[in-house]
């Protein structure tokens, strides 16, 4: 009796009979004529995605690296946080003043899921942004730890330097590794499932700080 | 120009008119308008209904009625969308026939076609008076494109007062063998259609496809709603600010006495 | 068409997929159903301006539409090679591969594997493909509880009802109705739940916190399964998919064999089209891509089960395989006049509307879903807003074809009718006395039938009630009689015999 992957593929063979057995994926023509880049201007393109990410609603803030600390600091203390998550890697300068407690979190000593559940916010950075549709996106990288941290606490803080921005889709996933574990967060959790009406807030972090660096 | 019309058999049996109307406009511009006898029925129904092998004869008596037109002109929508869409499928297999069909498809034009592109008027010299609305069928506004080349015809017209259907691009429920086999669905979607008219306060609506206007019509009628519905050819060959009378059912049957 | 029938039978699907009394009957109740006729209406209309809007934004659309056909045909006819590229690539990164022929076999994969968890529930990321196999009831059958932890698909679970959409399934209860089926059948609610979508949204949140934090095994389908890098997929909004896919130790992901994509750089192209498609966002809140086993970041042990369940069958057919590209926006949905009225329940699949009056006959085989194909007016507004291109007309009609083929050997009324029709039609002479006969018949006939031939208060040139089958024509509208002339009379009186 053959395996089930077997008798798929068989099937598969027969299902495609059609098809010359010397053609290649790549001689099904696909025309890329859609647009690949956009802005190009640096202050422009973190102007579009100021635009785009507060659009759904996330907060956006911007600042200088000196500043970061203090604005930082101002968006725990207005929101009353008394626990703060960083990513092991994130440098001390991005929370430099606030006073209440900091859990540092790496692969070596990971919080259990209870410590974060209880954790009022978290602070990363992350790999690209994409100003068209002002999305954020982290890949595990520096600055922004394992997928869970940026999950279960109610509140991020995410950093975006003028560098990390890309102003469409094509350009940003040319940026990235396909095999590191993505996420793309394009504002706060949110539904349309009642009645297709959008509304925020649902199981990811209700509210998204999002700091942009010139 | 020689132009072959094919005025498609629902017109040809329920409303000669349309087909007058077209050959009276044609004329008018001083082109020679000729009627094949041959021609039947475009063959939408079957092949619609998935009775590809009864349509096929009809493709093929299609093509050799006019092929050897320089354009052929139907006051149907769905009749030439059926002819440069379907054809070519249903031809497929058939070398001879898809090459002869690939060869008169993109001359068979609907008449807003023929007038816009082809012979380049907008301005026919129309008259009538009247408050009219007018509904995109489908398959002229999907499948040929048609956008607002009847619009522009009717909106020259002289005395017209042409309003907008509200939701004009949806679907009446007609969908031919649709309204029968799915009854209810086809009457939820006509009563909106219904609706929208009605809501613009026209005394006419008028379409490019008869068919769809019948349904229309046959609710409008049924509701004794008093709007009147006719091809918008009818409206650009008037040009005494009226149209034909409603053409009555044909014989001597016994006269309807409305006793109870 | 002809080459299809001479391929050796490929093995249908099974699962929620064919309704159990043909589409007109469930949709003549639907029809009927007031709230749901509301509900429906509002919801669909909601959606279909907001994505008018969003997609007119973007002015390379139909260069994103073309690319997204193009690159699924590349898929549809290179599946083989891709699918093994694709086991290869997640294997190397530490996924384990399954095969399932059928839902039978993935339900039992499924089933195996949480069992061998030591679990009795799981969590889920909503996903159609589980929904079409009915996993949560093999699941049942085995002792296991599955948690729908989607805002709607908790709504249908907690109703215990039945989907109605592919991306919203509980589109047919309004807030009203979910705020009470919230209050019934979710402990910790009390008469202080409003049915303002925000508060519902948090209880929501409130209710499946715990489960999130303390379930060990999740179940996921993917829109996208990337062959290069053996990378999965999920476009989500609310968290919950974030949440089943990074917390849970072990992680079963149902994927049908048509979801493959060529390479991770080909998500440039559907990362454009299915947000602005389906919730008409320019960017969905989260989509998350995982490849294999990552160490100290998510699920230790990751599943991936490669589903066949009749998308080989489809394939087989040049025509109807293009609906294999579907990637389950439900943009066709929210467009269709069809839809709009009866809601997708009526449809008896997990697939409604027009992708899925294309998609559950194919996986079933026509002959086990006959009415599907039918259940459209061939008003074409679903091909216009698809972001992959999908003909939806021409593969209904192409169904169609297929099940008139199939029962060639049947006698019917229909087809003696057609035949007839047809008969009449290929012949001049034919045709014309047939055109007499009904212009001097429909008089007496009319008479005979209705008593007269126009009715009372009517238009002129109308008749009010026929027999049936033409009575579904007169239920609801007056029907057209012949004209007194025929316009080939009347060409003949004013121009004479042309050729």
């Amino acid at each position: 009796m053959s395996t089930a992957r077997e008798e798929i593929m068989t099937r598969l063979a027969i299902a495609l009979r059609d098809v010359p057995a010397d053609e290649t994926a790549d001689q099904v023509p696909v025309a890329r004529d859609y647009r690949h880049a956009g802005e190009s201007d640096p202050a422009r393109l973190l102007d579009l995605l100021d635009e785009r990410v507060s659009d759904y609603r996330a907060a956006v803030h911007r600042c200088t690296l000196d500043d970061l600390g203090a604005t930082v600091t101002r968006l725990l203390t207005e929101r009353g946080s008394g626990t703060l998550l960083v990513p092991h890697d994130v440098p001390e300068d991005w929370h430099a003043g606030y006073t209440g407690t900091v859990y540092r979190d790496s692969a070596n000593f990971p919080y259990p899921l209870a410590t974060l559940d209880e954790t009022d916010s978290v602070l990363t950075g992350c790999a690209v942004a994409i100003a068209e549709t002002g999305t954020l996106v982290l890949d595990s990288g520096l600055t922004q730890g394992r997928r869970a941290i940026t999950l279960v606490p109610d509140h991020h803080i995410c950093v975006v330097e003028s560098e990390q921005v890309a102003a469409t889709v094509p350009e940003a996933l040319a940026r990235l590794d396909g095999t590191r574990p993505l996420t793309f967060i394009s504002g706060p959790s949110a539904t349309s499932d009642i009645e297709f009406n959008r509304v925020e807030g649902v199981h990811g972090p209700r509210h998204l700080d999002v700091i942009l660096l010139p | 120009m020689r132009i072959g019309l094919f005025v498609t058999c629902v017109n040809d049996l329920m409303y000669p008119g349309t087909g007058q109307a077209v050959v009276t406009i044609l004329e008018r511009l001083g082109h020679t308008v000729e009627f094949p006898a041959a021609q039947t029925c475009c063959g939408q129904m079957h092949a619609n209904s998935g009775y590809r092998a009864e349509a096929l004869p009809l493709v093929r008596r299609f093509v050799d009625v006019f092929e050897g037109y320089e354009a052929v002109v139907a006051p149907s929508g769905s009749c030439v969308a059926m002819v440069r869409d379907s054809y070519p499928r249903l031809a497929e297999g058939d070398a001879a026939l898809s090459a002869r069909v690939a060869e008169l498809a993109p001359r068979v034009y609907e008449l807003s076609e023929l007038l816009v592109d082809v012979l380049g008027v907008t301005e026919l010299g129309a008259v009538f008076p009247h408050r009219v609305t007018y509904h995109t069928t489908c398959h002229g506004l999907r499948m040929l494109r048609l956008g607002d080349r009847p619009e522009r015809l009717l909106r020259n017209v002289s005395g017209i007062d042409l309003v907008e259907l509200p939701a004009a691009d949806e679907c009446c429920g007609f969908g031919g063998t649709f309204a029968v086999k799915n009854p209810d669905v086809s009457t939820a979607m006509l009563a909106d259609k219904v609706r929208h008219v009605l809501d613009t306060d026209a005394e006419v609506l008028a379409a490019a496809d008869n068919s769809c206007l019948a349904h229309i019509s046959g609710g409008l009628g049924r509701l004794r709603t008093g709007v009147r519905s006719v091809h918008y050819a009818e409206i650009l060959a008037a040009t005494d600010g009226t149209l034909p009378p409603r053409t009555e059912p044909a014989p001597a049957a016994p006269t309807a006495t409305p006793t109870d | 068409m002809t080459e299809r029938r001479m391929l050796p039978l490929l093995p249908h699907g099974s699962g929620h997929l064919a309704p159990p009394q043909a589409f007109p009957r469930r949709a003549k109740v639907a029809v009927g159903d007031t709230q749901l006729r509301a509900n429906i209406r509002r919801a669909t209309h909601t959606i279909r301006d907001k994505r008018a809007h969003v997609v007119d934004e973007v002015d390379d659309w139909e260069e994103l539409r073309e690319a997204g056909r193009a690159l699924k045909e590349r898929v549809a006819r290179h599946l083989p090679e891709l699918l093994e590229r694709f086991e290869q690539a997640a294997t190397a990164a530490g996924a384990t591969v399954h095969w399932a022929r059928d839902a039978a076999e993935a339900n039992r994969i499924v089933t195996e594997l949480v069992r061998a968890t030591g679990s009795d529930e799981v969590v889920k990321v909503k996903s159609m493909v589980t929904q079409e196999i009915e996993l949560n009831d093999a699941l049942e059958r085995a002792g296991i509880t599955a948690y729908e932890t989607d805002l709607a698909e908790l709504i249908v679970q907690l109703d215990r009802g039945e989907q109605s959409h592919i991306l919203v399934p509980a589109i047919h209860y309004n807030r009203t109705e979910i705020r009470e089926i919230f209050r019934r059948e979710m402990p910790d609610t009390d008469d202080a739940l409003t049915s303002d979508p925000a508060v519902l949204a948090e209880a929501a949140r409130r209710h499946l916190r715990r489960k999130f934090l303390s379930t060990k095994v999740a179940v996921s389908g993917a829109n996208f399964a990337v062959a290069d890098t053996g990378t999965l997929v999920v476009l989500e909004s609310e968290g919950n998919g974030r949440m089943c896919l990074t917390l849970p130790e072990t992680l079963i992901s149902v994927v049908g064999i048509e979801k493959i994509v060529p390479t991770f750089a080909d998500l440039e192209v559907f990362l454009q089209l299915l947000p602005r498609s389906s919730t008409a966002e320019r960017m969905n809140p989260y989509t998350s891509t995982w490849t294999g086993v990552r160490e100290g970041d998510g699920p230790q042990d990751v599943h991936i089960v490669l589903l066949d369940n009749g998308r080989s069958a489809t394939l087989a057919d040049t025509v109807g395989r293009q609906a294999l590209a579907c990637i389950r926006c439900s943009a066709c949905l929210n467009v269709c006049p069809v839809y709009e009225r009866t809601g997708g329940i009526a449809y008896g699949s997990v697939y409604p509307g027009p992708i899925g009056a294309i998609i559950s006959p194919q996986l079933t085989g026509v002959e086990r879903n006959k009415s599907l194909p039918y259940a459209s007016s061939l008003c074409g507004a679903c091909y216009d807003v698809c972001p992959v291109k999908i003909n939806i007309p021409e593969v209904l009609v192409h169904l169609r074809q297929t099940g008139v083929d199939g029962a060639r050997e049947r006698p019917s009324a229909e087809r003696t009718a057609m035949r007839t029709l047809a008969w009449v039609m290929s012949d001049q002479r034919r045709y014309e006395n047939a055109l007499r006969a009904a212009r001097t018949a429909t008089g007496p006939i009319a008479g005979l039938l209705a008593g007269k031939r126009t009715p009372p208060g009517g238009p002129a040139g109308t008749l009010g009630h026929l027999p049936w089958p033409l009575s579904a024509w007169t239920v609801s509208r007056d029907a057209p009689l012949p004209a007194r002339q025929s316009f080939r009379d009347w060409w003949r009186k004013t121009h004479g015999e042309a050729r």
